[in-house]
């Protein structure tokens, strides 16, 4: 291993380097330590740590165990003497300077402990800079903590070690460039900015992706220590950017965003590539890119909701305040606004949905968070609810997890309370949970309670105010008293609970509830006046501020209802005014004031004597409140025109409060954030921008390479492999000559034998080497040659081999074009499929070298022909390999014995691949293939002219597609129309609709001049009629092909008894019945056209009926399995009625309108 | 926001600025700083958050102070305390927190105070790797033990004698490969992968026995020492079980996706390879049940306690390690208890009940009996305390969950393989 072995020579050239910068160091030092002395340096900092210092000697006096006696003896001696005398380290002084590596390295280990401790070690700064180019890794690693930690401070000192690293970021070992770097960067030393920026742009195009990382890393550090550059810095920036390594692009979006987060157009031209690479990014550079994309999609795209954020928005006002007209409105708006706009989504705004979506699954809850957010604010609001599981599962994480999550689960539940409704048992509280969490899981509960889950949320609740947790008590009856204001119909059992409560023996729990019950009160007092006397009476007993006053303010406000205590109640009141609360003080003044406007005879010398009390009280706000009261309602000559209308002010009817939750309009945040967490802005939040009110151009994200958005990973990697080189300068492939005078460290040994065929060792060792450098893809490509050279092989040996003559006369430069188109296909993401039973031949010759050349010949003849159930089995190796070669590394060799038997789950792949051993002909095999009937209607899906010879033709095989019962099988026949053979026919990128799915049928290795054969895919059209786009591949060409399924194919017959389906259409009825009046055309005379009609419009069965007037038909569609029924009535002269009752009421109109134009044809 | 002050002024974006570890007692006892030193004064704020918070586990995770942010997590008795001062996901933080006391306890045994003090030099380097920055730069457990080896017995006695150092020799590769958690050159001559399914019962069961609320919490914990770069395959009997799933990030997805079959080339050692969870409640079988009858009298200041259990749904398996844990009210003094099985423990400053059961025998039911004795003259409690049980079944994934078989490509030889259940009972709780 080249690494290895530069390590091991490394320490010669170090100790070169040792001599000589110790040299200038040590020259340097005696220049300098008249100036800097260890004593005059630190002065600074050190009264910043005097306090600290002393509180540790104190605690170590006092407690006589403190911090310091759970050190190391050893360590302990050591600091002891720092704290006495902090000045003096000449034992560490005389350790760094000794010879031994040992003595350094125990000296370094001690300074370090003392660094954790926050102690400090700055006057060693020129002993330990001494060590930086110590040619010991651990030392110099300490020594870089070190100085790491007092560059800042030391700044002339630090400068002598800037030449080590320069030296270091010309090393041979990446490692060490990255780690001079990194160190070299870490020095906030301004002096040094220059030389980092040069560091730093070099680095940005080192040949090796770990530096490029470092130099990412870099740059906010230099961005940091002088804003000057940022103009610079944006450059680099934009430079990585274009970089197609997933290990720096975490970095360099985090250099982005912290350098450059305005300056979204940098990202256009990138966000494809992110998008793709997204996955294989590391946890912590996904969560970066995911919000900083969140950002860029607000920008880019339009509103996925935006004919349905008006409906929305008046729905839940619906909910809280009943405005129906408004309402009416407000939907009709919509609506019409819907039909104006139809709402497309951008393809680029798909794919950054469907590349985030798997990593809901991430172990990383940063990463679930980030892209729950990703779908909270981009998703078309039907899809965001898939978040919802994945958030519920970070629940079990660790309680801050846990806290952070139901934060923005709160938030979540206000806007799309449906999407965690099914989860709501998840929310229940556990005795043993932290107050915190308990807290927002009720708030939580309390958004998701609706009238069907009230009841069971109530008796939760119930258990929950017998907690032994009073915080958790009192916030449980506010949540009770938020259910019953928004849920009208439990306000009264509510009520009734939370009044029986006020007999409870806690007085927390009394006044929550009287608070609680004044707003549901105000809500309709008059039903309740004994609710209000019950807690006039309670006034003697509770002594908790907030009830009190509360309980005031209702007699007072409704003192109409209780006429005969409010009175009573003021005349306690005044008794006790001078020892109340403030807060109490200030409703005793208002009731005295209410029941002096409604009962003066009663109250008026009551009302005179409070405000007197309260005119001599310590507290303004009292005594003004009491003048002013005054002023109002006692009317003088002096009372201007005010106190007539005192009653209006007084006895307005107040609105009854909307009790909210305080996560509302929290949204505006983006979810997960910290600004959200807090509910304030914090610093460096960059704000989630408004979604554009047009559509910005999307071509801006298009590459330079036209067909970039047709083939976007292929480009991708494309590019990946110009930039292998980069891996290691010395190890480039940059040509035969280098490599073949580089280290001879070159791969396997069958590899470099077979590689005597191919043109030049050279190059073959080359690649080889590119394998160990893992590169992805890079196997596929691999095998690719491999393959190639194989062929070639087989050709010079056998030069009247059938299946090679067309390649073998077109020669080497047809061979070389070849490779190049198969690698594009190859590398193409979605199906990466190659031929593959040539392949797992040629590396099953690889592996014995000896097989016979006959074997292999009549193999290949095989090939072609059987083709169809074989490719199920290799399929399934064949992905299983090439997945592999996505993480592989030098070491790996195909395992060709055991990649066909791989646990399969769909049917017959084991027993196929047995077959293929007995070298079946497709004879055989040929039931799996249903022909086409007459009956089944074929579509073109590519015509012979635009496919260059190439006709395909598609039909609805009705069957059902074994791999996959949610698939409708699509069977598609090819036909070569030229007279040389296509081969690899597969598919490449789907471009599908949200949630449709392909299962693409095995690729077609060869289809000779003249052939046909029949292939069957499957396709989850979701239910809907939407077209499954893709591209179909051949070697040399790729065709834009769409399958759009009639209506009836989307279903798949049921068998119901007569009583079955009356039940279900029992089920079915209101929306979801369409009901059409027709007239059978003239050729539907009995009821058996009728049927044949149907069914070959429709994938449904018939059902069995007593009456010969009426058909009956049933099925389920394929993807959801809802029932589709389907009932004909005839009558008297040629009319029928059509009903068709299904769940999804789309598939039931279109249905609908098939079947009325077959019958009445 | 105020402006910032004058030592901030240079520091633009940074993740992690610092971070501080202060144990249960308040003392902070160690401290590193990814970028210019943040004084130890910042984290007053987090002492005066810890004593208001009463309990450890009720300091807000997020705490705000004038300039900063701390963000800490508890764990294993210490706070990890960091400074942030931007915008930055929590999560982001607390995540990466975590991931630091995990890589303590997987270098050191165990996170504990001491054991961080006995290390502190080996903290401060894997500080130093684990973030840049403040921006995690490696945080694999693979990479970092390459790395910086971690400090065994064995090793630290040699390293005193020979003063050779903990730090790896060679550099790391594994940063290189495509493959970050997976190191080079891994060399066994016993070729072993072991699978350890633990479920966890997580329920809610109410006064009458009846389910609240109950779901499985799967976690498939692996150790795997194979030699070179295996490709394993892990299936299922029945997959269709797992409904929610998240993964190491060495598993692909996309197989899991279309094939259900776990497809991934492992880590080194020991990883959690998937954690699931099974919500559906019909297919969570609650292995015993609990017959209590907990009562304070009105008067003379004592209680009654009397509970059983017995076993429910335990799918012909032994329940052990029983324990039942009970949080009494604050006013029970003392409980004088009969168990007719294994032994009991009334802690009266934490007011926690322990009846550790052992084994649990079909044939004679355990029982707790006898009387609780309250404070006098406090009026007896409102609430009844509810039941925590622990319990292990051994030999079950009580889901029903089975692996089918694991397959290796990519390597010649024969690895031993095995799989162990195990089921657990998680938050299990019975409300009184």
């Amino acid at each position: 291993m080249t690494t290895m072995q530069k390590l091991l020579q490394l320490p010669v050239n170090a100790v070169n380097m040792v001599k000589s910068v110790q040299g200038v160091a040590q020259g340097q030092e005696e220049a300098l330590s008249p100036v800097l002395t260890p004593d005059s340096g630190p002065q600074n900092w050190y009264n910043a740590v005097q306090p600290e210092e002393l509180r540790h000697l104190r605690s170590g006096g006092t407690g006589g165990g403190g911090e310091g006696s759970e050190d190391r003896p050893g360590l302990e001696e050591g600091l002891t003497s720092v704290q006495s005398q902090p000045l003096r380290h000449d034992d560490l002084k005389e350790m760094l300077d000794s010879n031994k590596d040992s003595l350094k390295l125990e000296a370094m280990k001690r300074i370090v402990a003392m660094i954790a401790r926050g102690k400090n070690a700055s006057d060693l700064f020129p002993a330990v800079v001494k060590n930086v180019a110590c040619k010991n890794i651990e030392v110099k690693k300490l020594v870089y903590v070190y100085l790491v930690r007092y560059a800042e401070e030391q700044q002339d000192l630090a400068l002598l070690s800037i030449s080590t690293f320069q030296r270091g970021l010309k090393d041979p070992n990446q490692l060490i460039r990255a780690s001079a770097l990194r160190v070299l960067s870490s020095i906030r030393v301004t002096i040094i900015v220059p030389i980092m920026m040069l560091a730093i742009k070099e680095a940005a195009s080192d040949m090796s992706p770990y530096v490029r990382k470092t130099a990412a890393h870099a740059i906010p550090k230099l961005h940091s220590l002088d804003p000057e550059q940022k103009d610079q810095l944006i450059e680099v920036i934009e430079k990585l950017l274009a970089d197609k390594t997933t290990l720096v692009a975490g970095s360099v979006v985090m250099a982005f965003e912290e350098v450059c987060p305005d300056r979204i157009d940098l990202i256009h031209k990138n966000y494809r590539k992110l998008c793709n690479l997204l996955i294989d990014v590391e946890e912590w550079g996904q969560v970066v890119i995911i919000n900083m994309l969140t950002r860029y999609a607000r920008t880019q795209f339009l509103n996925p909701n935006i004919n349905e954020s008006l409906l929305e928005e008046s729905s839940e006002k619906a909910f809280y305040a009943s405005d129906d007209e408004e309402d009416e409105d407000k939907k009709a708006e919509a609506a019409t606004l819907a039909k104006r706009k139809p709402y497309v989504m951008d393809p680029d705004h798909r794919l950054l949905l469907r590349n985030t979506k798997p990593l809901l699954q991430s172990r990383n809850a940063a990463v679930v968070m980030a892209v729950a957010q990703l779908y909270f604010h981009l998703a078309p609001k039907a899809e965001v609810g898939i978040i919802a599981k994945a958030l519920v599962r970070l629940m079990r994480s660790h309680s801050e997890v846990q806290y952070v999550v139901l934060q923005n689960v709160a938030t979540m539940t206000i806007k799309r309370r449906g999407m965690f409704e099914p989860y709501l048992k998840s929310f229940y509280i556990r005795s043993t949970d932290p107050t915190q969490i308990k807290i927002l899981k009720l708030e939580v509960l309390t958004n998701l309670a609706n009238e069907t889950n009230i009841s069971t949320i109530l008796r939760e609740f119930q258990t929950y105010i017998k907690s032994m947790d009073k915080d958790f008590v009192a916030a449980s009856i506010q949540a009770i008293g938020r259910c019953a204001t928004n849920i009208g119909e439990v306000r009264d059992t509510c009520l009734n609970g939370l009044v029986q409560l006020l007999s409870n023996r806690d007085e927390l729990v009394v006044a929550e509830s009287v608070v609680v019950i004044k707003k549901l009160l105000q809500m309709q007092p008059e039903q309740h006046s004994d609710i209000i006397k019950h807690m006039a009476k309670l006034i003697d007993n509770i002594q908790v501020p907030m009830a009190r006053a509360s309980i005031l303010w209702l007699i007072g406000e409704y003192c109409e209802h209780v006429p005969k205590i409010a009175p009573d109640v003021l005349r306690n009141m005044a008794k006790t005014f001078t020892n109340e609360e403030d807060i109490v003080k200030l409703q005793i003044i208002n009731l005295a004031a209410k029941l002096y406007l409604t009962n003066s005879k009663q109250t008026k010398l009551l009302t005179q004597y409070v405000l007197n009390l309260a005119k001599y009280d310590q507290n303004y706000d009292i005594r003004d409140r009491a003048r002013f009261i005054r002023q109002l309602i006692v009317p003088t000559d002096k009372s201007g025109a005010l106190s007539k209308y005192a009653k209006k002010l007084f006895l307005a009817l107040k609105p009854a409060p909307v009790l909210q939750s305080t996560f509302k309009d929290r949204d505006h945040f983006q979810l997960g954030s910290l600004s959200h967490l807090l509910n304030a802005k914090a610093a460096g939040y960059q704000e989630l921008p408004d979604w554009p009110e047009s559509v910005p151009d999307p071509s801006v994200r298009n590459v330079e390479i036209p067909d970039w958005s047709k083939c976007t990973s292929r480009k991708d990697r494309k590019e990946k492999k110009t930039e292998k080189p980069f891996y290691s300068d010395s190890e480039g492939e940059s040509g035969p000559t280098e490599s073949a005078d580089s280290e001879s460290d070159s791969g396997s040994g069958s590899e470099s034998a077979s590689a005597s065929d191919e043109s030049g060792s050279g190059s073959e060792s080359e690649e080889s080497r590119e394998e160990t450098e893992s590169e992805d893809e890079e196997e596929d490509e691999e095998k690719e040659k491999k393959r190639k050279k194989r062929l070639d092989k087989t050709k010079a040996k056998k030069p009247a081999e059938e299946s090679a003559e067309s390649e073998q006369s077109s020669g080497t430069e047809d061979r070389k074009r070849g490779r190049k188109a198969v690698k594009n296909q190859k590398s193409a993401s979605e199906s990466e499929s190659e031929s593959e039973s040539s392949e797992s031949e040629d590396e099953s010759e690889e592996e014995s070298e000896e097989e016979s050349e006959s074997d292999t010949d009549i193999r290949k003849k095989k090939t072609p022909i059987s083709k169809q159930p074989p490719k199920q089995s290799k399929k399934e190796s064949k992905k299983e390999r090439q997945e592999m070669s996505l993480l592989d590394l030098d070491d790996f060799e195909p395992a060709p014995a055991s990649a066909p038997v791989t646990p399969v789950n769909f049917l017959s792949s084991s027993l196929v691949s047995d077959l293929e051993g007995l070298s079946l002909t497709n004879n055989i095999l040929a039931p799996t293939t249903i022909a086409p009937s007459g009956s089944i209607k074929m579509y073109e899906l590519l015509h012979r002219i635009t496919g260059e010879g190439l006709a395909v033709e598609y039909c609805f095989s009705r069957q059902p597609f074994s791999p996959d019962p949610n698939m409708v099988a699509v069977q598609i026949q090819f036909t070569n129309n030229t007279n040389s053979e296509t081969k690899n026919l597969h598919i490449e990128e789907p471009r599908l609709q949200s949630g449709m799915r392909i299962r693409e049928f095995t690729e077609i290795d060869v289809l000779a001049a003249g052939e046909s054969v029949t292939v069957v895919m499957g396709i989850d059209f979701c239910d809907s009629t939407q077209a499954a786009n893709f591209q179909l591949c051949t070697h040399t060409r790729k065709f834009f092909v769409s399958i759009q399924p009639p209506v009836g194919e989307l279903m798949t017959p049921v068998f119901l008894t007569e009583n079955d389906f009356k039940k279900e259409q029992g089920k079915l009825m209101g929306m979801n019945e369409i009901s059409e009046k027709l007239m059978l055309g003239e050729k539907c005379v009995n009821e058996h056209v009728i049927v044949e009609r149907v069914t070959a419009t429709a994938n449904l069965s018939r059902v069995p009926c007593g009456s010969e007037k009426e058909c009956r038909f049933a099925g389920k569609t394929v993807s959801s399995g809802c029932l589709v029924l389907v009932t004909v009535p005839t009558k008297e002269g040629g009319a029928a009625q059509l009903t068709v009752n299904c769940e999804k009421m789309l598939i039931g109109t279109l249905l609908v309108k098939d079947i009325m134009q077959a019958l009445s044809q | 926001m105020p402006v910032l002050d004058i030592t901030l002024k240079d520091n633009a974006l940074i993740m992690i600025h610092s971070l501080f570890l202060i144990n249960n007692a308040g003392d902070l006892f160690l401290e590193k700083h990814w970028k210019s030193v943040i004084s130890r004064s910042v984290c007053d704020y987090f002492f005066e958050a810890r004593e208001k918070a009463v309990e450890p586990d009720n300091v807000p995770p997020v705490i705000r102070t004038p300039h900063h942010y701390l963000i800490n997590i508890y764990r294993e008795k210490i706070f990890f305390v960091s400074v942030i001062q931007t915008e930055v996901p929590p999560l982001f933080v607390i995540e990466f927190l975590h991931r630091v006391a995990e890589t303590f306890q997987d270098y050191f045994g165990e996170c504990s105070e001491s054991t961080i003090k006995d290390n502190v030099v080996i903290v401060y380097e894997l500080l130093e790797e684990m973030l840049d920055n403040g921006f995690p730069l490696a945080t694999e457990s693979n990479i970092l033990k390459e790395l910086i080896r971690p400090p065994t017995i064995l090793r630290s006695m040699v390293n005193t004698i020979t003063g050779s150092s903990n730090v790896g020799e060679t550099l790391p590769t594994g940063q290189l490969s495509t493959i970050p958690w997976r190191r080079a050159g891994v060399k066994y001559t016993n070729n072993e992968a072991y699978f350890d399914v633990v479920e966890e019962i997580d329920a809610i069961l109410d006064k009458s026995g009846t389910t609240v609320f109950a779901e499985i919490q799967g976690v498939i914990d692996a150790c795997v020492k194979l030699s070179g770069m295996p490709d394993l395959t892990l299936s299922f009997m029945n997959p269709r079980l797992l409904d929610d799933v998240s993964f190491h990030p060495c598993v692909r997805y996309k197989r899991w996706e279309s094939e259900r079959v776990i497809s991934f080339v492992p880590p080194d050692g020991n990883f959690q390879l998937m954690s699931y969870h099974i919500s559906a409640q019909n297919l969570v079988a609650i292995p015993v049940y609990v017959k209590q009858n907990i009562s304070f009298f009105e008067t003379g200041s004592s209680g009654r306690l009397d509970i059983t259990v017995g076993p429910k749904q335990t799918m012909g398996k032994t329940v052990e390690g029983l324990v039942v844990t009970v949080h009494m009210p604050k006013v029970v003094l003392s409980a004088n208890l009969n168990a007719t099985q294994g032994t009991y423990n009334y802690d009266p400053v934490t007011k926690i009940l322990v009846w550790d059961i052992g084994k649990l025998n079909p044939q004679k039911l355990p029982n707790l009996k006898g009387s609780l004795s309250l404070q006098s003259g406090a009026p007896k409690p409102e609430e009844n305390p509810s039941l925590n049980i622990d319990l292990k079944i051994q030999q079950l994934a009580i889901s029903g969950l089975k692996v089918n078989r694991l397959d290796m490509y990519g390597e010649k030889y024969k690895p031993f393989k095995g799989v162990k259940y195990v089921t657990k009972a998680g938050k299990f709780q019975v409300r009184t």
